[in-house]
């Protein structure tokens, strides 16, 4: 299973937000964290990746800085300002709603496919 | 394992020169981009594979150059604001510019043939009549706007919007009952160009109407607008000599021609001709507005402190006349230009720098001196009584200082690194309106205001 364009790409914002709230980062370690936390199952690519973060550079959200960390190459690092934080704080309430709203609708336990009827599906 | 080494180098090394041919991509990107592909070799290596196979399977998963370079094109349109990258459609460039071409001579010579009709039908061209100086906008702009709006292939209730403006400017231009004497006359004629080419925008914006980038894009297309009109008009004025000689040598007089057919059509098509230009050769004159910019921040700096610190030695009062007001808001409108096109180019991501200083002290040295000017006039107003000239004036240099007021206030922040360049950008395209809105206040409202003065 992988997850539609459209979700990912909405969910990218507070996802990137997210991970540099945890601690500055660089872009290559971003999309790796990204896969460890999904399974693989989130399908980002460099052309979504690079563009959202120069996006919220140019917003205000995340600073950048070229940085030589000791035994590492010099690397492009990315810190969450506090109008970042701001807006990650706001994007959280929002996908609570929503996720609060679905979790609603759906039961807990998934219901088993088979139950319904075969060949309406196919 | 160092000859592996030495191969990756060498394809590390390929790979930068295709991505440095790409103009979507800068340098620091470019570092951004290899050290991600470093990093993703790396971990490949780590699991086994060789350096050019981990390189391969690297590269392969950065996905095609064509597709990432799209994705920075699109966040980043300030470094080309192609519409064949972005909004180039399924058709291939070639048959989609030649189809331009078709459309724009069709607009051109619908253009040209507007404003000879009028003319045809009773009309004067002659100086005393009002009919061209007030209609000249209407004749001319429609087809420029429906140029754009094709281009773009703007919604049918856009296209409603763009046709309800030009009908209210067809109507502030002739509903009211001014004589050739009123001062409204002048006025109009030059608001509603102004007020009109906001439906320009309009049409431009079409495909994104509430991007705020997309009216940067629109300002930016005014400056080149502007600057290919001033070319064609030099290249024109060339030709119109070239055939008065030439003409006059073999004894026929070419000027009724010239001046009842080629000098009015011409410029009527020239206009469209332009906007095209702008659309089609976006890479010919992109750098122009924003290198006069750097050229002429400076020296309008230095001449506006000089000016204020001689006003300030001599301790002399300004003759403030409205031939002054008017000078002081081409000034602000000077000193806007330098702001918006140097905005309008400027990397949203450069950290401030000596520039943007300059900027600072030019804006504010211009805010000082219309303020000044502002308390004279006033006083002046409050004795005399107002006329629709100053009425309208001093609206405009309301108007402008208040936007650079507040652009000094964001370019402080700018330079203090409290504020993002981006709120400054947004700051201005938001503030379009405003001039639209008094330009439309002038054309509709100050006639009957005034009397028809």
């Amino acid at each position: 299973m992988k997850v539609a364009k459209d979700l990912v790409a909405a969910s990218a914002t507070p996802m990137v937000l997210g991970i540099l709230a945890e601690e500055d980062s660089y872009g290559y370690a971003i999309l790796r964290r990204i896969n460890e936390l999904s399974g693989g199952e989130l399908d980002w690519t460099e052309g979504l990746l690079y563009p959202l973060l120069h996006r919220l550079e140019r917003l205000g959200h995340v600073e950048s800085s070229w940085r030589s960390v000791a035994g590492e190459r010099r690397r492009k690092y990315y810190r969450i300002t506090r109008g970042g934080l701001a807006e990650l704080a706001e994007q959280r309430r929002q996908w609570d709603t929503v996720v609060g709203a679905l979790k609603e609708i759906w039961p807990d336990r998934p219901q088993p496919l088979t139950t319904f009827p075969r060949g309406g599906f196919a | 394992m160092t000859d592996d080494q030495d191969g990756l180098e060498a394809q590390f090394a390929q790979w930068r020169h295709y991505v440095q041919r790409r103009r979507e991509l800068r340098q620091a990107d470019a570092d951004e981009l290899e050290d991600h592909l470093r990093g993703s070799v790396d971990d490949l290596m780590a699991a086994g594979l060789r350096a050019d196979e981990a390189f391969l399977v690297a590269v392969k998963r950065m996905g095609s150059l064509d597709e990432l370079s799209r994705e920075f094109a699109r966040e980043h349109s300030e470094r080309l604001w192609k519409q064949l990258v972005l909004t180039g459609g399924p058709d291939g460039p070639v048959t989609r510019s030649r189809r331009d071409l078709v459309v724009m001579v069709g607009c051109a010579l619908g253009a040209a043939a507007s404003v000879k009709v009028p003319e045809l039908l009773g009309a004067s061209l002659a100086d005393g009549s009002t009919f061209y100086p007030l209609n000249a906008g209407l004749l001319v702009l429609p087809w420029l706007a429906g140029f754009l709006a094709w281009r773009r292939r703007a919604p049918v209730g856009l296209i409603g919007v763009l046709v309800a403006l030009f009908g209210l400017g067809a109507v502030g231009a002739n509903v009211h009952p001014l004589t050739a004497q009123s001062q409204s006359i002048v006025l109009t004629s030059l608001h509603l160009p102004i007020a009109l080419w906001f439906a320009v925008g309009v049409a431009y914006a079409s495909d994104d109407p509430r991007a705020s980038r997309r009216w940067m894009d629109f300002i930016r297309f005014t400056g080149e607008c502007f600057i290919y009109y001033v070319l064609i008009a030099l290249g024109g004025g060339v030709l119109v000599g070239f055939v008065f000689g030439t003409f006059e040598a073999i004894g026929v007089s070419p000027e009724t021609v010239i001046s009842q057919w080629v000098v009015p059509c011409g410029a009527a098509a020239a206009i469209v001709v332009a906007g095209w230009l702008v659309e089609a050769k976006q890479g010919v004159v992109e750098n122009i507005a924003p290198v006069l910019t750097r050229l002429f921040t400076p020296l309008f700096t230095v001449v506006l402190l000089a000016f204020l610190v001689t006003w300030g030695v001599t301790t002399g009062g300004i003759d403030v006349e409205r031939e002054a007001l008017i000078l002081f808001d081409l000034l602000l409108v000077v000193v806007l230009g330098l702001l918006l096109y140097s905005a309008s180019a400027r990397d949203p991501l450069a950290p401030p720098g000596v520039f943007d200083r300059l900027q600072l002290a030019l804006v504010v040295s211009a805010l000082v001196i219309d303020v000044l000017v502002l308390v004279e006039i006033t006083g002046r107003i409050s004795e005399f009584g107002t006329t629709p000239n100053k009425a309208a004036a001093l609206g405009e240099n309301v108007v402008l200082l208040a936007n650079l007021a507040w652009s000094a206030w964001l370019m402080l922040g700018l330079v203090r690194r409290r504020t993002p360049f981006a709120a400054l950008e947004r700051w201005q395209t938001a503030y379009l309106p405003v001039y639209a809105v008094w330009a439309w206040v002038v054309v509709l409202v100050f006639p009957p205001v005034f009397g028809y003065l």
